[in-house]
C-alpha cells in the first residue's frame, strides 16, 4: 500500500492537468467497479453496485489535483516567472524544484533585492539553466509541480501531493475492500479542489447523490508553534464538524461517529476556522446535499512535504468501508 | 484537425462599418443590470440573420443559427454586454449626488472625470478639490467613492437616486488605435454581431450576449444552465499594462501586449481553461499565421468561470483582445489586435469538430 501511496503522490497532476493522474488511478481501479467514466472536466466517476432497499445514492470525493504553478514569463536572460496553481506560501518556495510537464526541472527561488520581506508570487522565478529567453524550454501557460520524492518513516509517511493524494488512496482502497452495500457508490477523483473545489460541483451535479463525504486532509497542530486546532497525527481519521466552506449534517456526522463506535475505530472531531473541501460544492449540487468529510491529520499542508500517520490511513480505510458498507439513515 | 491548408476559409477585414459599429455600441450606457440601449442595438444588427431570438429574465440577450445537419454540435459564443459605471444613491442637495460603482473601477480613476447619469445622459462631473486648495497630505490620500459627490448642476428633479451613470468618454479613432469608454466589452458585442453572420451550416451556434459580467459572471450563469452547449468561446476584452518599468526593469507583469494579436487564456482566477480549445485556437492561428499571445496567468475572470462549472461541466475557451486603461474613462485598443482576434473567432468557428474533444482532459 505504501508503494501504491508512493506512485499517487509522484504522479504528475497540477489542477486542470490531471490527465496522468487519472489515467493511473483508472487502471488501478478499474476491476473493482461497475461502470467508469470521464466527465468534460476530466473528473473520474466510477460507480460500484446499484441501489438496494435501506441503500442510498453516496458520493465519495477524493481530489487528484494537486498544487503546481504555472510559467507567466519568460525574462531575456531565460528565468521562467510563475503564477501558483492553488495556495502555496511562497516561503515554502525558497530553494525548491519544480518540474514541468514536458519533463524540464528547475529551481525556485526569489528577486533577491526584495527579500527583507515575504515576497509575492510574482516576484518568485524558477531556474531551468537557461541563459537566455530563446534557449529557454518553456513557455507561458505551461505548468508544473513540485518535485519532493516519498519518504517513508515507519509509522508516518511524508511526501508532496498527500494532499490529496492520500485520500485517494483511502478511497481506492475502501473500493476494493468493499465487498457489499446497500448503497449504490459514487466513487469520484475530482479535479481543480486546489482551484477552489470545481471538479466536485459538476460531478456532484451528473450524480445528484443523496449523501456526500469528501476525504482530505486537515491541519494537524501538534508541532511546535502549532495552531490551536484539535486534530493531531496518530489519534484516528478526524471528522469533520465545520470549516469556512461547510457545517457538515448532523446525520452525516452521526453516520460516522456510528460506524467508528461499531467497528472500535479512534477517531477525532475536526473544526477548523478556515479553507474548504469538496464536501463544501457537493452541498450545493442540485437542490442540496447532506454533506460531511472524513480528513486525516497532516503536517505542513501546503508544503512539498506534508506527513500523516499511517495507522491514521489504515483506520481511515477501515471506517471508510465501514460506513459505506451499511445503510445509511439520513 | 480539419484545417489544412486546402480547407482554409478566407478571412474577413475589419470594415469602417464595424468600427462605426462599435463607436455607437461604446458611446451607449450599458451599466450591469441596466443594458437595454445595447441589447437594442444588438437586436437590430442581428435580427434578419439568427433562427431565434430570446431576452431572457436576467436581460441576456440569445441569438440561435440552427445547423444544416443532424445531431450537431452547440457551440456557445458568450460577450458581455455590461460596462463598469456609477449608481447615484443619494441626492444631497440639488445637483449634488452621492454615488456608488458598479464593478471593478480604482477609486484613484474618479475624480475630475466627466460622467453621463440616467437614460438622457444628462452631463455631469465627480468632482475633485482643485490643486490650489489641497494640501500635500491630501494630495497623496487617495479619495475613497464615499468622500466624492457627482455634480449635474442645479435644475435636476428628473435625476433620481437608482440611475446609473458611465463616464461620458466619447469613442475616438487614434491613428492604428480606438479609444472609448466601454470598449470592455463591446468590442466583444460587435465581434459576435459579426460571427453570427459567418457562422458555418455544420454547427448549432448559440450566440449569448450576456449581462452583468463585471459584477459576478451572472448572466453567464443562467445562459450555461438553459442552453447547455457541448462547447464555449467567451471573447471579451483584458487588460494590457505593458509599459516599461519606472527603474527600467523588465517587465514581468504586463498581463498582455499590444500589437502581440488575441490573447488566448489559460489559467485565471476563476477558471483552468481546457487545453483541448487552448491547443485547437493556437492550432488555428499557426495554420493562418494569425499572431497570438497567451495572456499571463493570474487573478481576472471572464464569463468562463460560470459557464464551465454549469450542469456536469462544460468545456471552454476564452480569447480576449487587449487594451491598456481597462476600467478607467478611457480604454486604448489596438485596431490590428481586433482584427486578429475577430479573425482567429472567424476561423474556430469555422473549423470548430467535435473530434476537438475527443482526446483526454
Amino acid at each position: 500500500m505504501k508503494n501504491l501511496l508512493n506512485t499517487l503522490t509522484q504522479t504528475f497532476g497540477p489542477s486542470g492537468y490531471e490527465k496522468e493522474i487519472r489515467n493511473f488511478i483508472q487502471k488501478e481501479i478499474e476491476p473493482f467497479v461497475d461502470e467508469i467514466h470521464i466527465d468534460a472536466l476530466g473528473n473520474l466517476i466510477a460507480r460500484k453496485g446499484t441501489q438496494k432497499q435501506d441503500g442510498k445514492r453516496i458520493m465519495i470525493s477524493a481530489h487528484m489535483d494537486e498544487l503546481g504553478v504555472m510559467a507567466s514569463h519568460i525574462d531575456k536572460d531565460g528565468f521562467v516567472y510563475i503564477a501558483f496553481i492553488g495556495g502555496i506560501n511562497p516561503l515554502t518556495c525558497f530553494g525548491t524544484r519544480v518540474k514541468f510537464m514536458d519533463g524540464t526541472e528547475g529551481v525556485v527561488y526569489a528577486e533577491t533585492k526584495k527579500m527583507n520581506k515575504i515576497p509575492d508570487v510574482t516576484q518568485l522565478f524558477v531556474d531551468v539553466g537557461a541563459s537566455s529567453k530563446e534557449d529557454c524550454p518553456i513557455k507561458v501557460g505551461d505548468v508544473g509541480v513540485f518535485v519532493r520524492p516519498f519518504l517513508d518513516l515507519g509509522n508516518r509517511v511524508v511526501s508532496k501531493a498527500l494532499d490529496d493524494r492520500i485520500g485517494c488512496l483511502i478511497t481506492i482502497e475502501t473500493l476494493k475492500s468493499i465487498k457489499d452495500s446497500p448503497n449504490e457508490l459514487y466513487f469520484v477523483f475530482t479535479v481543480q479542489e486546489e482551484v477552489g473545489v470545481r471538479g466536485a460541483v459538476t460531478s456532484a451535479y451528473a450524480i445528484d447523490p443523496d449523501m456526500g463525504i469528501a476525504v482530505d486532509v486537515t491541519i494537524s497542530s501538534d508541532v511546535p508553534g502549532g495552531e490551536q486546532l484539535n486534530p493531531v497525527l496518530g489519534k484516528g481519521p478526524c471528522v469533520k464538524i465545520k470549516d469556512s466552506m461547510l457545517i457538515s449534517h448532523p446525520k452525516v456526522i452521526k453516520t460516522m461517529t456510528d460506524a467508528a463506535e461499531r467497528k472500535g475505530i479512534p477517531y477525532q472531531m475536526e473544526v477548523l476556522r478556515y479553507a474548504g473541501t469538496d464536501a463544501g460544492a457537493i452541498q450545493f449540487a442540485r437542490s442540496g446535499v447532506p454533506s460531511g468529510c472524513l480528513s486525516v491529520a497532516c503536517r505542513y499542508v501546503h508544503s512539498p512535504s506534508e506527513m500523516v500517520d499511517w495507522k491514521d490511513v489504515e483506520n481511515s480505510i477501515q471506517l471508510l468501508t465501514e460506513i459505506l458498507e451499511k445503510p445509511v439513515i439520513l | 484537425m480539419n484545417t489544412k491548408k486546402d480547407h482554409l476559409i478566407h478571412l474577413p477585414a475589419l470594415t469602417d462599418e464595424i468600427i462605426k459599429l462599435l463607436e455607437n455600441l461604446s458611446n451607449t450606457a450599458g451599466v450591469s443590470g441596466n443594458e437595454n440601449a445595447v441589447r437594442a442595438i444588438v437586436r437590430d444588427e442581428i435580427i434578419g440573420f439568427v433562427d431565434a431570438l430570446h431576452t431572457d429574465a436576467l436581460g441576456n440577450l440569445i441569438a440561435l443559427k440552427k445547423a444544416k445537419i443532424e445531431n450537431p454540435l452547440k457551440v456557445l459564443i458568450a460577450a458581455h454586454m455590461d460596462e463598469v459605471g456609477f449608481m447615484l444613491v443619494e441626492k444631497e442637495s440639488d445637483g449634488i449626488f452621492r454615488f456608488k460603482v458598479i464593478g471593478g473601477i480604482d477609486e484613484r480613476a474618479l475624480p475630475g472625470k466627466p460622467v453621463q447619469i440616467g437614460k438622457n445622459q444628462k452631463p455631469g462631473v465627480i468632482g475633485a478639490c482643485p490643486v490650489h486648495l489641497s494640501t500635500r497630505e491630501e494630495r497623496e490620500r487617495i479619495l475613497a467613492v464615499d468622500s466624492l459627490r457627482i455634480d449635474t448642476g442645479p435644475g435636476t428633479s428628473d435625476i433620481q437616486p437608482g440611475e446609473y451613470g458611465t463616464f461620458a468618454t466619447k469613442f475616438m479613432r487614434m491613428g492604428p488605435s480606438i479609444c472609448g469608454k466601454a470598449l470592455d466589452n463591446r468590442i466583444g458585442v460587435a465581434t459576435l454581431i459579426q460571427l453570427i453572420k459567418y457562422c458555418p451550416e455544420s454547427i448549432e451556434l448559440i450566440a449569448a450576449f450576456t449581462v452583468q459580467e463585471e459584477i459576478g459572471l451572472r448572466g453567464a450563469k443562467v445562459v450555461a444552465f438553459h442552453y447547455e452547449p457541448d462547447v464555449a468561446f467567451v471573447i471579451d476584452c483584458t487588460p494590457a499594462n505593458d509599459q516599461p518599468a519606472w527603474d527600467e526593469s523588465e517587465n514581468t507583469r504586463y498581463k498582455t501586449k499590444l500589437n502581440q494579436g488575441p490573447a488566448i487564456y489559460t489559467s485565471d482566477g476563476r477558471t483552468m481553461y481546457d487545453y483541448r480549445l487552448i491547443r485547437y485556437l493556437t492550432s488555428i492561428c499557426e495554420d493562418y499565421a494569425i499572431p497570438y499571445q497567451i495572456r499571463q496567468p493570474g487573478p481576472g475572470g471572464t464569463d468562463a468561470g460560470a459557464i464551465h462549472l454549469s450542469k456536469s461541466g462544460i468545456p471552454t475557451a476564452a480569447i480576449s483582445v487587449p487594451g491598456r486603461y481597462a476600467h478607467t474613462a478611457a480604454m486604448i485598443v489596438r485596431i490590428a489586435d481586433w482584427e486578429k482576434h475577430f479573425q482567429l473567432m472567424t476561423a474556430a468557428l469555422a473549423h470548430i469538430h467535435a473530434d476537438v474533444l475527443k482526446a483526454d482532459r
